[in-house]
């Protein structure tokens, strides 16, 4: 019988050369800041309906890839711009499907909760809260079914993790050894809901005790500790010992949507997370302390990604709208 | 509006009965459910129950009264508020028939049974009392096409409603047909009406006249009497337009223009140009149509037919062309494959007698459109430029106006915009 | 030509399919062990073996968004429910993941799956165990929707179902599992989804039906033809994409159409052929069209009111002289 063990390595951080820094720094910059850009064409009616954004999360999901290899299969909820960014989708595509244009990853018919990016191993962006962890589970079948020593990983919230279908999932991947990481984004807040009120017994990482499912947590403000947690599940999943939970602590600094009214947590608990925790900061501080880089060289990397986000923000901007014609293609395979 | 209590079909193979007892009076209330009266049947006394509210106004067939035929009359239940006065007003079938002669057999509830005697074909008892006659939408359409008067003929589906088998029926028998026949398209076999005798002396041959002739004749007679028509010519010049349409033809075996083609195209334009040519006269106001649908004359075997080229102002050419050939290649086969919405309508129509080398006439309007234009042939004719004579080709086209909805000068106005377009055609490709 | 059973001619379509295509497999609870609750995957345990036969747990939310997501990744999974009954826990992944995610992704991401089981009442199961569900899946674009009758259709349109890209819903019916009828001999014999098939030519009125009540409209016909009335039979077949050509075609022939279904009447799919024959052939109609469909309750137990709450041969025969105005 596995058993669920904390990783949150309160002894120390992970070891990490000075290029995987300066990798993870820039691909979590670029999340953010594209999660800034949408966040603020929200705010000029440029995007519409729901928009979740990954601002405080960017480690999870940014550790997390990192650790995976071509052919392993990635899936998720609706907060999804920053796996699909991380699957390699061009920002441009990305931002143009929030604005709802013909230049969009799903041609404007999916919206921010809808993208998906076949080349890149990413199935989705699902707008049913816990419906994409039967899907991953499928994913996983379909690499089991293959006889191939791929995994795939569904993302899920600490809200969803109280969906049924989680635990009928957790059952059927232990039942077949399924190669499936099943990744807990704890945020702390289902929505508006605080862990401590919608979930009794918190330690997500022993949700799958139940079903002989080993599980790990892990500091998700911290990068490194993320990628080489995620590591240690990724080989779990390709020796064939099944699936594996891996619960990840975050944050969200931004509402659960656009239109969160922020009243059942304070400003001040938000503010002190983004202060001392903040999973950008601390690997640009690791990369100055150990002089892999200096201010002037991560100024450059933010402005360039600036650049590639505003360029994005006037594709979305400037794509036409879908054409008449489309709303009658992609209902069914000719 | 008052309930008619039909005599029931009590078994599926009864036909008539016997109206036994009745258990209320003129004047009792009834409720639904209450017993009204005893039908004796060939195989049992059975109680007839009322469906309806109201006051028993009257007993139409009275005790005692044999061989009353399924679906007669044989009360009516007055609703609240009515007074016996509706009564007088209603058709109730064999009401006519006095009480004094209970065992007399009822007449047939419907005109199309087979001892109907041909007669009163010609006057028969309308349907409803009032409002609307109820037929099947298949009824309602064969009586148009045949030309079968609905008014005339009783349903006998439920609520009386005339469905397929009845308008069968009454064609089979030789119905009344309507005043009007919108658009018929089978010939139906009207009664046949005492032809005059011929001139002494002269031979002669009397052919039967179709449906359509009749309709045409009809329409026309009813135009060129009631609507007052006068008649505006002008003299297009179409040289630009043959040498454009030689250009056109010459690009492409798709399509085949005609002149008639640039003839509906400028005459759409200038109808969108011009909405108050766009019109109907209805007694009490003017109505000005939104959408440019132009009718085109189409001569036929028997008659002629207008098919429509609807919203023509927003059609190229082409589509103009093609939708035109479409619609007279089905007008004139036989039988016509028009549906009645492809040539019922239209808010302008253009009569072109040109490929007969006819240079100018005046068309019949087509009524409730308040315009027509006649398009003449197009000719080389001498003509005088800047002083000079000159050769060109001519085609005269005459606008019949009504002059209810149009004055001269927005009829002229009409022409004037349609002549600018025929003479320099490459505007109308704008 | 070769006579099977409805339950063989589906066995046999899902063998022949997964012995072409490696990618085809079946899942659901008791199909592979117990050999199927219904019988209907009999034998193909011991032919394919536990990787492409697959017993689940009872857990109809979780196999099928498993089966959805293998989909996803281009495998040709059938899900067999027990019974559509239990699909209920499930359709929220036939619906928001199977059905409509081509189209989200726009056309990135196909779902190449089959959900499959018995539809409707069978006997004596009372409520929840009996239920269509033809016009609930009717009503989703994205998914296709089957609902045969002989078992050629049956083994002909499973076979294109699970040859089909999309979506797929196959309606089975537990009562006609053990009807034998004749069907074509060898791999190749497909039927293709969204063609209705008329099984008898005739005059006076069009009666439409899909499986069971196919049957029950043919007993009605027999009668009405003794009562001279004509009636011509369409079984839809296909519900989604619907047939509307074939009905249209009849009725304007006709100009009267019965339609037939077990499940309840509102918005059904009687309801939907009324609206398709009043948009697009009213003026063929003689009469108001007549649903003929299950009464509008939950099915009770008691079988005298179990019997009036299912459509008989005679509320057909009824309805059907009622639009011919014959008493």
């Amino acid at each position: 019988m596995a058993i669920a063990k904390k990783k949150d390595r309160p002894g120390g951080i992970p070891e990490a050369s000075g290029a995987e820094l300066l990798n993870y720094y820039r691909k979590m910059l670029l999340l953010r800041r594209f999660e800034e850009k949408a966040g603020q064409m929200y705010g000029m009616g440029l995007i519409g309906g729901f928009c979740h954004l990954y601002i405080g999360q960017e480690a999870v999901a940014t550790g997390i890839q990192s650790a995976l290899g071509p052919g392993d299969a990635v899936i998720t909820g609706y907060r999804c711009h920053a796996h699909m960014l991380l699957a390699g989708s061009d920002p441009k595509a990305i931002m143009a499907e929030l604005t709802g244009r013909a230049g969009g990853v799903s041609k404007g018919k999916g919206g921010s909760m809808h993208m998906f990016n076949r080349a890149g191993n990413f199935y989705g962006g699902h707008g049913i809260v816990g419906a994409q962890v039967a899907l991953g589970a499928g994913l996983a079948f379909a690499h089991w079914y293959r006889g191939n020593d791929r995994v795939s990983v569904s993302y899920f919230g600490d809200g969803a993790s109280n969906q049924g279908q989680v635990f009928e999932s957790f059952n059927m991947a232990a039942l077949w050894k399924l190669p499936a990481i099943f990744v807990i984004e704890n945020n702390q807040y289902a929505m508006g809901t605080s862990q401590q009120r919608s979930t009794a017994v918190r330690d997500l990482y022993r949700r799958g005790e139940a079903f002989g499912l080993e599980g790990l947590q892990v500091d998700g403000m911290d990068v490194v500790a993320v990628k080489a947690t995620a590591d240690e599940a990724v080989a779990h999943c390709r020796a064939g010992q099944g699936p594996i939970v891996l619960e990840v602590l975050t944050y969200r600094y931004r509402g659960h949507s656009m239109s969160d009214p922020a009243k059942y947590r304070s400003k001040e608990e938000v503010a002190r997370v983004r202060a001392e925790r903040d999973p950008i900061e601390r690997v640009r501080d690791r990369l100055i302390e150990a002089k892999h880089s200096d201010d002037e060289a991560l100024k450059e990397i933010d402005k360039e990604l600036k650049g590639i986000i505003n360029d994005a923000a006037e594709f979305a901007q400037s794509s036409p709208e879908p054409e008449a014609s489309e709303l009658y293609t992609d209902v069914y395979v000719a | 509006m008052a309930v008619r209590v039909l005599m029931p079909a009590l078994s599926p193979t009864m036909t008539e009965g016997n109206i036994a007892k009745w258990h209320k009076k003129e004047g009792d209330k009834i409720k639904s459910g209450d017993v009204l009266a005893e039908i004796e049947t060939d195989k049992a006394t059975m109680e007839v129950e009322a469906v309806d509210e109201g006051v028993l106004g009257r007993i139409v067939v009275p005790d005692g009264t044999q061989g009353v035929k399924v679906n007669t009359v044989i009360a009516v239940i007055l609703e609240d508020g009515e007074n016996a006065s509706v009564l007088a007003k209603m058709d109730l079938g064999g009401a006519a028939l006095a009480p004094a002669a209970p065992a007399a057999p009822m007449a047939p509830a419907n005109v199309a049974a087979p001892q109907a005697p041909a007669p009163q074909m010609s006057a028969p008892a309308p349907a409803a009392p009032q409002g609307r006659v109820f037929a099947s939408p298949l009824a309602r359409r064969m009586a148009e096409q045949s030309g079968v008067d609905l008014n005339a003929l009783r349903g006998t589906g439920p609520h009386g409603r005339v469905v397929k088998a009845d308008i069968e029926m009454a064609l089979s028998s030789g119905a009344p047909a309507r005043a009007a026949a919108a658009a018929p398209m089978a010939a139906p076999s009207y009664m046949a009406a005492p032809l005059p005798p011929g001139q002494p002396g002269a031979a002669y041959e009397d052919v039967p006249a179709s449906n359509m002739r009749r309709v045409v004749a009809q329409r026309l007679q009813e135009s060129k009497q009631q609507v007052p028509h006068f008649y505006l010519t002008i003299d297009c010049e179409i040289d630009a337009l043959l040498k454009l349409r030689a250009d056109l033809n010459a690009r492409s075996d798709a399509y085949k223009l005609s002149v008639n083609d640039f003839v509906v195209r400028a005459s759409a334009l200038a109808l969108r140009k011009l909405p108050k040519v766009n019109a109907s006269w209805l007694g009490t106001a003017i109505r000005y149509y939104k959408t440019v649908d132009i009718s085109v004359a189409v001569a036929v075997e028997d008659g002629l037919i207008t098919p429509i080229i609807r919203n023509a102002d927003q059609k190229g050419l082409v589509a103009l062309s093609e939708e035109m050939k479409g619609l007279a290649a089905r007008a004139r086969e036989k039988p016509m494959k028009l549906q009645p919405h492809e040539y019922q309508g239209g808010t302008f129509s253009i009569s072109n007698l040109g490929m007969y080398g006819i240079k100018q006439f005046e068309a019949i309007i087509n009524p409730p459109q308040a315009c027509i234009l006649a398009v003449g042939a197009g000719e080389q004719r001498a003509t005088v430029k800047d002083g000079a004579l000159a050769i060109a080709t001519v085609m005269s086209c005459t606008l019949s106006v009504d002059h209810r909805v149009v004055d001269g000068a927005a009829g002229a106005e009409f022409l004037k915009v349609f002549k600018g377009l025929i003479d320099d055609p490459l505007t109308m490709l704008l | 030509m070769v006579a099977l059973t409805v339950r063989e001619a589906l066995r046999d379509a899902m063998a022949e399919e997964m012995r072409a295509d490696p990618d085809v497999f079946l899942m659901g609870e008791e199909v592979a062990e117990y050999q199927g609750a219904y019988k209907v995957s009999q034998g193909l345990l011991q032919e394919f073996g536990a990787k492409r036969v697959i017993d689940t747990p009872i857990t109809e939310m979780g196999f099928a968004g498993v089966g959805t997501g293998a989909a996803m990744m281009g495998l040709k999974p059938i899900v067999e429910f027990m019974t559509f009954n239990f699909a209920m826990q499930a359709i929220d992944h036939i619906l928001n993941s199977a059905a409509k995610t081509l189209y989200m992704s726009g056309g990135e991401i196909k779902c190449p799956i089959v959900f499959r089981g018995p539809n409707g009442a069978a006997a004596r199961v009372a409520a929840q165990h009996s239920q269509c569900y033809a016009s609930w899946y009717g009503h989703v674009p994205g998914l296709k929707v089957i609902a045969p009758w002989s078992a050629a259709d049956a083994k002909g349109l499973l076979k294109s179902a699970i040859r089909d890209p999309n979506p797929v819903v196959f309606l089975e019916n537990e009562l006609l599992y053990g009807q034998s009828s004749d069907v074509p001999d060898g791999p190749d014999f497909t039927v293709p989804i969204g063609k209705a098939n008329i099984v008898r030519q005739g005059r006076d009125v069009t009666i439409t039906a899909f499986s069971i009540m196919v049957s029950k409209a043919m007993q009605a016909a027999e009668k009405l033809a003794a009562m001279g009335i004509d009636a011509e039979i369409v079984d839809l077949r296909t519900i989604r994409p619907l047939d509307g050509e074939t009905v249209l075609a009849s009725v304007k022939k006709t100009n009267r159409l019965v339609t037939c279904e077990e499940g309840w009447p509102f918005a059904g799919i009687g309801a939907e052929l009324s609206a398709l024959v009043m948009e697009r052939a009213f003026d063929h109609l003689d009469a108001p069209v007549m649903r003929v469909a299950g009464k509008d309750v939950p099915l009770p137990y008691a079988a005298n009111l179990e019997k009036m709450a299912l459509p008989q041969v005679d509320d057909i025969i009824a309805a059907a002289k009622a639009v011919c105005y014959k008493t």
